[in-house]
């Protein structure tokens, strides 16, 4: 379990979060949406430590992850996969070399299991030929779902996802959609998914946090979220040009 | 902006910020099988790579230094293995490591906050350390060590190049016979020389090094904040082995 209590953050004097709280529970998949610029991917570098804050605090399983040694938050960190918005890929290396790093790194498996596993993960997100590529040599969406592989390489128990589908066409983003989803519901991993794009909350979260200009302006349940009256909110939603409304109807908006 | 402030706390605070950073890394010195693989790659990178541009350099800076001596020393009054006596200490005790040094500053320090640059603003060190790596342990160990063990060793191929540019060209172009130039040279050799210049170059490297970890590590600003940081890398790694070198001077010699 997560637990984002009161956070707050500013970078040069400007407030970027401001009494930010949020509880992520154990399994469930929540989305994060929010205008660019309102301070998401901050939030998401606060809860595995990357960036540290003003004030308030995040405990991951109970444990408050800005009161530990930087030892113990390393340990902290292994339970966690993470997808940076830009991919983060080691560009020194392969792309098999970077499903295949945090492998070799934590766990005592073989160079002919941990290929095995490299490519079963390359396979899940559709690139099962890009091995031997580098990363300066593949797409920007390419580069995404390859770093999408090395995140669940370990399979930890939390994956943090900024922006996974951004530029992606719309069906390669189903396939991570897809793909998110049978991580929750089959490993029962607890997901935190950045995302501007509304058919991903709709199709993959259990509930949503809004942030608006740095507060967290609303959470709930992707029910409440269709039933929500809140003006922002709304506005936001329908800048995404998707219908609120019965999720029977959705279907046939979304194609 | 008062001027206690530039030049009194902000050199402070950096000073301050590269040597928590290289303790932080250092911490990790014993977990030799993260950065091992790095090492050995830092290790071809700045020290084999780095070969034939210093032996290049080292051979001109002996050829010059035998011409100059030639030029401005010897006389009816004073023998020509003058030329041995002073080239060969000079190679020794201060050329070799200068040049190398410089050399490298440019070369591998540039090369490193560049590597270390868009790293960072890349989120790569964040991926690092996202894993639960120590990012300075995996990134900066390796490229420190790699230095200090790879700078001596371009040091004594630098000494003896020079040394033998310097004999060759005195040879070649009538100044002095290289048998007389190692006579000249066996006069006033001791063997505490190379000894400094070993020291020397393993403070190059490290300085050289561990700067430009530093200021690769912390870069800011997107390709701009790379192209800077490797500049400043560069400029600030000749600056303080300038510095060095007069220190090192004046306390062993
Ligand atoms: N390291 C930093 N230094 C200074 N300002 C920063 C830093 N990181 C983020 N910011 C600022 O914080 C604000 C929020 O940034 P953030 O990256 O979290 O936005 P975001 O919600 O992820 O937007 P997007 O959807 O475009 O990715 C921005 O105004 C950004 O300029
Ligand atoms: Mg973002």
């Amino acid at each position: 379990m997560i637990e984002i209590r009161n956070l707050h953050k500013q970078f040069d004097g400007r407030d970027v979060l401001m009494d930010v709280s949020l509880d992520v529970h154990d399994g469930e998949t929540l989305a994060i949406i929010g205008r660019s610029g309102s301070g998401k991917s901050v939030l998401l570098k606060h809860i595995v430590g990357l960036l540290n804050p003003d004030s308030g605090r995040v405990l991951v399983d109970g444990v408050d992850i800005n009161a530990i040694s930087y030892d113990e938050l390393r340990m902290v960190r292994r339970n966690f996969g993470v997808l940076f918005q830009g991919g983060a890929l080691f560009d020194s290396m392969s792309s098999f070399d970077n499903v295949a790093f945090p492998l070799r790194l934590f766990t005592q498996m073989t160079e002919e299991e941990i290929s095995e596993e490299v490519q079963i993960c390359l396979s899940m997100v559709e690139l099962p030929d890009v091995g031997s590529v580098f990363p300066a040599d593949l797409s920007g969406g390419m580069q995404k779902r390859v770093a999408l592989a090395r995140a669940v390489a370990l399979r930890p128990r939390y994956i943090l996802y900024d922006e996974p589908t951004s530029g992606l066409d719309p069906e390669t983003s189903n396939t991570i959609d897809v793909l998110i989803k049978g991580l929750a519901d089959q490993l029962n991993v607890t997901s935190i998914v950045v995302t501007h794009d509304m058919h991903s909350v709709l199709s993959i979260a259990d509930r949503a946090a809004f942030i608006h200009q740095g507060r967290m302006h609303w959470t709930g349940t992707i029910q409440e979220l269709h039933e929500s009256d809140d003006q922002t909110l709304r506005a936001f939603v329908k800048a995404n040009e998707y219908f609120i409304g019965d999720p029977a109807e959705r279907g046939q908006t979304a194609s | 902006m008062s001027i206690a402030r530039i030049l009194i706390v902000d050199p402070l605070s950096s000073l301050g910020r590269y040597g928590q950073l290289l303790y932080q890394a250092f911490l990790t010195l014993g977990d030799v099988r993260s950065y091992w693989k790095n090492f050995v790659q830092q290790m071809v990178s700045i020290g084999l790579e780095s070969i034939p541009i210093i032996a290049l350099a080292a051979a001109f800076s002996g050829m010059v230094t035998t011409v100059q001596t030639a030029y401005q020393l010897v006389s009816p009054i004073i023998p020509r293995n003058i030329i041995g006596a002073i080239v060969v200490p000079s190679m020794i005790l201060e050329l070799a490591a200068v040049v190398t040094g410089f050399i490298l500053a440019g070369r591998v320090g540039a090369r490193i906050a560049a590597e270390l640059g868009t790293m960072r603003v890349t989120e790569q060190i964040d991926a690092l350390e996202a894993m639960g790596l120590n990012s300075t342990g995996y990134l900066i160990v390796p490229r420190i060590l790699a230095g200090v063990v790879m700078f001596p060793c371009l040091y004594l191929i630098a000494a003896f190049v020079g040394i033998a540019g310097g004999a060759g060209v005195g040879h070649l172009m009538g100044l002095i016979p290289i048998t007389e130039f190692m006579e000249g040279a066996r006069m006033f050799f001791k063997p505490f020389d190379p000894v400094f210049g070993i020291i020397k170059a393993v403070v190059f490297g490290f300085i050289i090094t561990s700067l430009s970890c530093y200021v690769g590590y912390n870069t800011s600003g997107g390709a701009e904040g790379v192209g800077k940081a490797t500049t400043q890398a560069a400029v600030s790694s000749c600056i303080f082995l300038l510095v060095a070198d007069l220190l090192l001077a004046i306390t062993f010699l």
